[in-house]
């Protein structure tokens, strides 16, 4: 029998963080319910394209022309003319106040200018205090502007000489077509429900026990690091994996995301990147001296992996130091993971190199947590 | 061979020296206690004689392992009673005690706990969580635990601190029971009673050890002289006592008082003269433990200040 592990005390300590987990009810309760709330709320609440958004229309004159572009504005989906108002100073005080986000001026000279064929011009002005808000909407813009003008002076044929005239760009949007946020979003909240969850939980491992008292009695036993570790941390797979058949139900049912990849692969990826998850936050407890301390160092943790990661801002779209940065997390990596492999079908070759970061974040924690136990009171 | 053998045991914490020096034996089958006033620096030597604190100068051997290196092992056979009650109270008295006896390695698990149990009186009240449990019972668990992997030492750090007479008592007993079976126990205590219990004492204050040896041995050791006063205008000679010369401590003990101090000679000058003035009648008195103790704790520098 080896000192260093045996499997019967690491079954002890199992079976007892298993019974204080399950006597321990109102966590318990959390660590079931908090997933599928946070799922159900941030997978219908989040939405990268906005569409119906409040605008303003300022205009003098209720020509045709002008009726057309706005009822081909509206058709986008992006804005939702809320306001027609005569004069500038009271559209300004709408956009400021945010009230709209949009303000559309059509000058008192629009149809003249049409009709001659003079250079007509409209102003939109955008609240760009939130640019996502604004792109969707401003890069339709253009072309469906020009055509409703064009249909309303009956020169389809003109436009369509034009179009072909002019250079014409394929676009596929490939994996989602439509470009529905839930199916990048809903499998990036397996994420960051997990992370949350099994980093904040394990980091109370160890200073639990000292906060308790119960450390001294702990370490005066023959009890290894090793097994203490696996112990503690063993447990939160299992509650991992009910919360990875929560979210993923849901996401089939609740939200219809698509499932082309394989389910296993994206099983053992979600099995070691939760174990990355759980030793990171048991690496915490060794470093931590109170729970309070171990609850800092897990936001402290959080907050950038969220931002950085790519779950809330594109990844390409940050500075280079930004994405080295990011790669330092758990989470960026499983990202492209489940994104792999639930839209896009990827197979183990497509998504080989975040699979084994991952598995370098569970050796360096590992080691880190080992390194940094404290066996003896010092 | 010694259950305890340690030497020039030093332990500093930042730039307190919490263990001074500290050199002590325990022979095996042997209840030795170990006395000293709060923040004595008593947990600390136990917790390095355990092997959950490195020693910063000395050596030792417990159980004829290197307290420095091989920890492990001294941990698997010492049972080790922190002060404060340390196991989990979400769990039952009889979950912790499986948690432990599997921890030890302890076959057949459930037969051994279920030993334990039925031992220590345990077994009626092995479902209630251990949280639940009044001072008394949470020690006798305490005790069940580091017992069951049957140790051939015993260090109990104040395990009676807060615990009734009775069930004090019947801790004692339970004590000398297994010492008499051969076990080593080494126990720290506030309390003179206690102490008297022991085989041998050891005295430390502020990180030194000031007297090793029977309770005999130590009173004579300490070379006090004590007077017994009663009759006349006592309260009166208490306070002319006060702070003369020769006198260390003056304590009533009922309707006398007893007046403690180092030099025979001037001791006795003093009280004569205080007799004189009230009228008390003096003999001279056996000198009890406590009295060398409170003598100890006057006598020793505060190294913390």
């Amino acid at each position: 029998m080896s000192s260093i592990f045996s499997f019967r005390r690491l079954m002890a300590i199992i079976a007892k963080e298993s019974i204080q987990m399950r006597r321990d009810r109102i966590t318990f309760a959390m660590m079931l319910g908090v997933p599928l709330m946070q799922l159900v709320l941030f997978g219908f609440a989040i939405n990268n394209d906005p569409k119906g958004l409040p605008a303003a229309l300022v205009t003098t004159s209720q020509d045709h022309y002008t009726r057309a572009m706005v009822s081909a504005m509206e058709n986008t989906g992006y804005y939702r003319f809320d306001h027609v108002v005569a004069s500038a100073e009271e559209a300004d005080r709408l956009i400021q106040s945010g009230v709209v986000s949009f303000v559309v001026t059509v000058p008192s000279d629009f149809a003249r200018r049409v009709e001659r064929g003079d250079h007509p011009q409209i102003l939109i002005e955008a609240d760009a205090t939130d640019p996502s808000v604004a792109s969707g909407a401003i890069s339709t813009l253009g072309t469906v502007a020009a055509q409703a003008l064009l249909r309303e002076q009956s020169a389809e044929a003109l436009a369509a000489r034009q179009s072909t005239a002019a250079l014409e760009v394929v676009v596929h949007q490939l994996y989602n077509p439509e470009g529905i946020t839930q199916y990048n979003i809903v499998p990036g909240l397996l994420g960051v429900i997990l992370q949350l969850t099994m980093v904040m939980m394990t980091s109370m491992a160890l200073t639990r026990e000292t906060e308790r008292g119960t450390m001294e009695n702990l370490l005066a036993m023959p009890a290894s690091p090793l097994e203490i570790m696996l112990g503690k941390v063993l447990p939160f797979l299992v509650v991992g994996g009910v919360q990875v058949v929560v979210v993923l139900v849901a996401a089939k049912s609740l939200f219809g995301v698509p499932f082309v990849g394989s389910l296993w692969l994206l099983l053992i990826s979600i099995l070691i990147f939760v174990l990355a998850l759980v030793l990171l936050g048991y690496a915490f407890s060794t470093l931590a001296r109170t729970q309070m301390q171990a609850m800092q160092l897990t936001f402290f943790f959080f907050l950038p992996s969220l931002l950085l990661s790519g779950f809330m801002f594109p990844f390409r779209g940050m500075p280079g130091w930004a994405q080295t940065l990011g790669e330092i997390f758990p989470l960026t990596h499983f990202l492209r993971i489940i994104r792999a492999v639930m839209l896009k079908g990827a197979d183990l070759q497509g998504v080989a190199t975040p699979l084994a970061a991952l598995l370098v974040f569970v050796a360096v924690y590992m080691l880190l947590a080992l390194m940094r136990f404290r066996r003896t009171l010092d | 061979m010694n259950a305890i053998e340690v030497h020039g045991l030093v332990k500093r914490f930042g730039d307190k020296t919490v263990v001074d020096h500290v050199s002590m034996s325990v022979a095996e089958g042997e209840i030795a206690g170990f006395l000293g006033p709060n923040g004595s620096g008593k947990t600390t030597t136990i917790r390095v004689m355990c092997g959950l604190l490195t020693p910063d100068e000395g050596e030792g051997r417990v159980l004829g392992h290197d307290i420095r290196t091989d920890g492990q092992r001294i941990k698997r056979e010492v049972g080790y009673m922190t002060q404060r009650f340390s196991f989990y109270e979400d769990l039952s008295i009889e979950e912790n005690l499986t948690f432990v006896a599997r921890l030890y390695d302890l076959d057949p698990v459930s037969a051994v706990v279920r030993d334990t149990l039925e031992d220590l009186g345990l077994f009626s009240r092995r479902r209630q969580l251990a949280g639940t449990l009044s001072g008394g019972w949470k020690q006798r668990l305490a005790l069940a635990a580091c017992i069951m992997h049957k140790p051939k030492l015993l260090l109990l750090d104040e395990p009676t601190a807060g615990v009734d007479p009775k069930a004090r008592r019947e801790f004692w007993d339970e004590i000398h029971m297994r010492a008499s079976a051969g076990l080593t126990v080494l126990v720290s205590t506030h309390y003179m009673d206690e102490a008297e219990r022991c085989h041998r004492i050891h005295y430390i204050s502020y990180g030194k050890l000031l007297a090793s040896g029977t309770v005999p041995e130590v009173i004579r050791d300490a070379a006090l002289t004590t007077f017994v006063l009663e009759g006349g205008r006592i309260t009166e000679a208490a306070r002319m006592l006060q702070g003369m010369e020769g006198v260390d401590q003056v304590a009533p003990f009922g309707l006398t008082l007893h007046v403690v101090g180092q030099d025979r000679a001037t001791l006795a000058a003093a009280i004569a003269k205080v007799a004189e003035t009230t009228g008390v009648a003096y003999r001279e008195g056996a000198t009890s433990l406590e009295d060398v103790f409170i003598q100890f704790m006057g006598k020793s520098t505060d190294n913390m200040s």
